[in-house]
């Protein structure tokens, strides 16, 4: 049987070949799409994961103050104080304290304008965030305000190129740093900056010795990683709580700070690019479809042109259901070969793609099947109507056809 | 074989008031009035009529590729005319042979392949299928061109390929319809004498249509229609004046 379908399909192999071009370019498409979108997903999904989780960040200033309406973070209502009795609450495993700022840096012959953030030891558990060498400053760094600091690795190639900066003392805004250790390569963040153009030092040297500040002790906004991501909620309503106490906010007051949820933000980050990738996958799909119109168009020509044959094949004794399967098995036939030539021209073309574009592309194994899935499919359901016409027709009308 | 014992006393085909019309926008037209007729096993029978007598429907209906209007059709003793269509397909395949005019064999497969194909249908597997196949072209003498097509090779070859395909099953009965319509009188005679050694050494009942009184001659039994209705039906050699030629 399935050598009979070849041999009928060799017997036109033009018109197999673009019958066929159909299902090729139908499954190329899915199976480049879908490597595509899910190539973005990743990206997305990585970003978030270099961000931490389970994160909120808490701003301070209130967004709704009455009158002239400041942007968040312009009011100095936050302290380091304040991250620390967070620091005490159930529900989180993980508090630090931020005073970013932008300084010039210096050593030997090279400079280099970068973010530093004020912070605490923390900070590194709430970003997820690795040493690469070295070491991490200490609780003891931040009570002291001693001049250390952490550096990112842009930061590295652009001030130190080939040497080992641990160990070795730069300067930032013109004061002596010591570096203590560097920091493990993190990528681009959601919104593409590179998160590794960065230095961390201890809150309270940023906050005396590197910025300054005219409301001593406060800071810009406070990360908070919650112990669970179902701990989430339970802690945004107890941070809120704690916060309202220490700033002395009843009820009906507008609130003085306001808490992010950064992880959920995320989320809907990723399941936008999600729906994204699964509508790239659908808008290829009717591709699919108008190649699986293609087969049954052909094979109904080539039932019409094939009757005499039929007529032979029932006269000599095969049964309705014998012709039936026949057809049947060369649309398949037709169907999966294109599905196979379009898998390796998607493939293909994802890796053309990501060689072009530097895009990371992602072929899973769950499209190819699905594509072989829906190709199969395809092939019995677009092949069904023309076999069953053939099945049906009156031995003596197929022979006697002209 | 008690099976061959019992069919030399029940006719191969037994065909009771057999009534065909067919159905056109001007109404119904009869084409067959109720014919009855018998054929034993190892007969061989020729049909004659002019065009239009009946004898395409009539051979149409014996090889189960038609049904009756009415009357009744006991082929092999099996009542034709209440098997469901896949019965009748099976009928087809083990009990008729058919030989075409056009031989209608698969342009694209190979004589081989061509001979094998009703094997195909008996769920028989490829390998006993080539043997029995070869064997066939072996007795029909074209073992040697079993991969070639079709059109590789002459007319009178391609209706003895015809014949072997009728034959791979090991039918008890062959309908040839006009086998030598498309052939010249050299191999239409040698298409005959194959006919005839089937008939008389194998013992297979033949049911041969033509019109031409020289084909019809090497039958034993002669049915003649005319306009739907058994004009003559007996020996050949006792009808001479029902021999003459149709065409």
């Amino acid at each position: 049987m399935l050598s009979e379908a070849w041999v009928a399909m060799a017997a036109n192999r033009m018109r197999t070949f673009l019958t066929m071009l159909g299902m090729v370019i139908g499954v190329g498409a899915v199976i480049m799409m879908l490597a595509i979108g899910q190539g973005v997903q990743r990206k997305v999904e990585d970003s978030i994961a270099s961000m931490g989780s389970n994160l909120f960040i808490i701003l301070s200033g209130s967004t709704t103050s009455g009158g002239a309406r400041m942007g968040g973070g312009a009011a100095p209502t936050l302290t380091v104080d304040d991250a620390t009795a967070l620091r005490e609450l159930p529900e989180l495993a993980a508090v630090a304290p931020a005073v970013p700022g932008t300084a010039q840096l210096i050593y030997g012959p090279n400079n280099w304008s970068t973010r530093i953030y004020g912070t605490t030891p923390d900070y590194l558990t709430v970003r997820d965030w690795q040493i690469a060498s070295g070491a991490s400053f200490t609780s003891s760094d931040v009570r002291s305000a001693t001049r250390v600091a952490l550096l990112g690795q842009t930061v590295v190639q652009n001030l130190f190129g080939g040497e080992d900066p641990v160990g070795k003392t730069l300067r930032i805004a013109n004061s002596p740093y010591v570096v203590l250790g560097v920091l493990a390569a993190k990528g681009q963040s959601l919104d593409g900056r590179d998160q590794d153009d960065t230095v961390l030092v201890p809150v309270t040297t940023a906050q005396r010795k590197l910025f300054g500040s005219q409301f001593a002790g406060t800071v810009r906004f406070i990360m908070a990683q919650a112990v669970s991501a179902n701990a989430m909620p339970a802690a945004e309503t107890a941070m809120t709580e704690l916060l309202h106490q220490r700033h002395h906010i009843r009820e009906g007051q507008d609130d003085d700070f306001s808490i992010r949820n950064l992880t959920a933000m995320a989320n809907t980050a990723a399941e936008t690019t999600q729906v994204l990738s699964l509508m790239l996958g659908a808008i290829a799909s009717i591709s699919l479809l108008v190649g699986g119109i293609g087969i049954m168009n052909i094979m109904l020509v080539s039932v019409t042109e094939r009757t005499r044959e039929i007529g032979i094949r029932m006269a000599i004794g095969a049964r309705g259901q014998d012709v039936l399967l026949q057809f049947l098995l060369e649309a398949v036939m037709i169907s999966i070969m294109g599905c196979f030539i379009g898998v390796l021209l998607g493939v293909g073309g994802a890796l053309v793609v990501q060689k072009i574009t530097g895009l990371g592309v992602v072929v899973t194994v769950l499209s190819i099947v699905l594509a072989f899935g829906v190709a199969a499919a395809v092939g019995i359901f677009f092949g069904w109507y023309p076999a069953r016409k053939a099945s049906r027709l009156k031995p003596i009308d197929a022979l006697r056809y002209q | 074989m008690s099976d061959a014992e019992s069919s030399t006393a029940t006719p191969i085909v037994r065909i009771e008031r057999l009534y065909k019309e067919y159905h056109t926008e001007a109404g119904a037209v009869p084409v067959l009035h109720g014919l009855d007729v018998s054929v034993m096993p190892g007969e061989f029978v020729a049909v004659m009529g002019p065009s239009g007598s009946g004898k395409s429907t009539f051979m149409n209906i014996l090889g189960c590729l038609d049904v009756a209007t009415s009357g009744n059709y006991l082929l092999n003793g099996r009542d034709v005319n209440s098997q469901s269509s896949d019965e009748l397909a099976h009928l087809r395949n083990q009990v008729i042979g058919f030989v075409f005019q056009g031989f209608n064999l698969l342009p694209r497969a190979n004589l081989e392949d061509n001979v094998a194909l009703p094997l195909v249908y008996r769920g028989i597997q490829r390998a006993e299928r080539s043997m029995r196949a070869r064997e066939m072209l072996d007795k029909v003498g074209l073992g040697q061109y079993a991969q070639s097509r079709p059109n590789q090779i002459s007319g009178g070859q391609q209706q003895r390929v015809a014949i072997a395909r009728a034959l791979v099953n090991h039918p008890r009965l062959i309908l040839a319809d006009e086998p030598t319509g498309n052939l010249d009188t050299h191999t239409s005679g040698e298409i005959m004498a194959l006919f005839t050694e089937l008939n008389q050494r194998d013992g297979i009942t033949i049911v041969l249509v033509t019109h031409e009184a020289d084909i019809a001659g090497y039958a034993q039994r002669l049915v003649r229609l005319t306009d739907g209705n058994i004009v003559y039906d007996g020996p050949v050699e006792h009808a001479a004046h029902h021999l003459e030629s149709t065409t």
